[in-house]
């Protein structure tokens, strides 16, 4: 393989992770989230050094062109990454409605008491 | 919050309804034996919760849009905290009759049946719906005659009665959005009795219905999946 691809894999592969350990020290993102992203840089930095076993399974899976494995690889990456965000966002999405209606139903709670006390509603206005 | 007199609970989700809502919940109180009312104000931005609150009903406000089913399901959530063992559903728009909720009622009270649905089709009331509307609806009668072996006319209505033990399960699995034909099938799948009677309903007074023409299609997509995935889940 060209050794200018191999240079440049490794090299988006070393910003990547120099981008996602910025991001965990700053605690912009959380260790539970970045996990998948350092795999995902780990295995391109892994398959531009040692080039010849990944030329060997393209042609075991039968791709004729190596280069292409290494995108392939990328996207399932890319692809399995988003199908995580989609599981945590389904979760979020439940947790998000249970809260909304526990408010909702607390607050229905605490106006009425507040209306059986005899207590002024504060008003915003 | 203090529960009401009665033992059956009005449920009536509303998402900006004002023109609608108050004369709901009128005709509603004006029933007798006496129905509570609580309106679920599903982030309205309109007057929907004062029009609602001064027309007599308790109103739970939700922070934003949870969209229908989040809404219902906290009707069914109020109605097991303060021990109701009747739930009645009614649409705020308008489109459910409450003259029709006793027959509602009187079907919940047989022997053995735990939900009762209204249905538009068994009647003769002359309701008119459009072509792509009446496929859907043949396509789900032909789904849950399937899954359920037995034959629900009106999927899509959410006029509806609860027994007690019905209102404790979807107060946990009630379906987040186009929750009405999936409910069917989870309920009937999960050992529920269900009765449907005819009822009349009214065209909608205001604002159109939530699913337009180009929704349909998605509508009846994701519903058909939610209901596919219905076979394989548990409900605990």
């Amino acid at each position: 393989m060209e050794f200018r691809l191999q240079l440049f894999s490794i090299l988006v592969g070393v910003v990547l992770l120099g981008i996602i350990f910025q991001l965990m020290r700053k605690n912009r993102l959380l260790e539970q989230y970045s996990l998948l992203w350092i795999a995902s840089a780990v295995i391109l930095i892994v398959m531009a050094v040692w080039q010849d076993v990944w030329v060997k399974i393209s042609s075991m899976i039968g791709i004729l062109y190596p280069p292409s494995t290494l995108f392939l690889v990328a996207i399932i990456c890319g692809m399995v990454i988003a199908l995580h965000f989609s599981v945590v966002i389904s979760g979020l999405k439940r947790q998000n409605n249970k809260l909304a209606q526990e408010m909702g139903l607390l607050r229905g709670e605490m106006e009425s008491l507040k209306r059986e006390k005899g207590i002024e509603q504060e008003s915003a206005e | 919050m203090g529960r009401g007199m009665s033992d059956i609970l009005a449920i009536i989700p509303a998402f900006n309804e004002e023109g609608a809502v108050g004369k709901v919940v009128e005709e509603i109180r004006r029933l007798r034996p006496a129905v509570d009312v609580v309106v679920i104000d599903d982030g309205s931005t309109d007057e929907t919760a004062d029009v609602a609150r001064k027309a007599g009903a308790r109103v739970i406000s939700l922070p934003f849009n949870l969209g229908i089913g989040g809404a219902v399901q906290t009707g069914f959530k109020y109605a097991t905290e303060k021990g109701y063992d009747v739930a009645v559903q009614v649409d705020g728009d308008g489109q459910h009759r409450p003259d029709q909720i006793p027959i509602l009622l009187d079907a919940l009270r047989q022997e053995g049946i735990d939900v009762v649905i209204g249905s538009r089709f068994l009647s003769s009331g002359g309701y008119t719906t459009s072509l792509v509307r009446r496929i859907g609806v043949h396509v789900f009668v032909l789904v849950n005659s399937i899954l359920l072996k037995r034959r629900i006319t009106d999927n899509t209505s959410g006029f509806r009665a609860y027994n007690r033990k019905a209102i404790e399960f979807l107060a946990e699995h009630y379906p987040y959005d186009y929750p009405e034909p999936e409910s069917v099938i989870i309920l009937g799948r999960n050992g529920f009795r269900l009765a449907e009677v005819p009822v009349l309903m009214r065209e909608r007074e205001h604002g159109r219905s939530s699913i337009s023409a180009f929704w349909s299609m998605y509508y009846m997509i994701k519903v058909l999946l939610a209901i596919f995935m219905t076979l394989f889940k548990k409900y605990r």
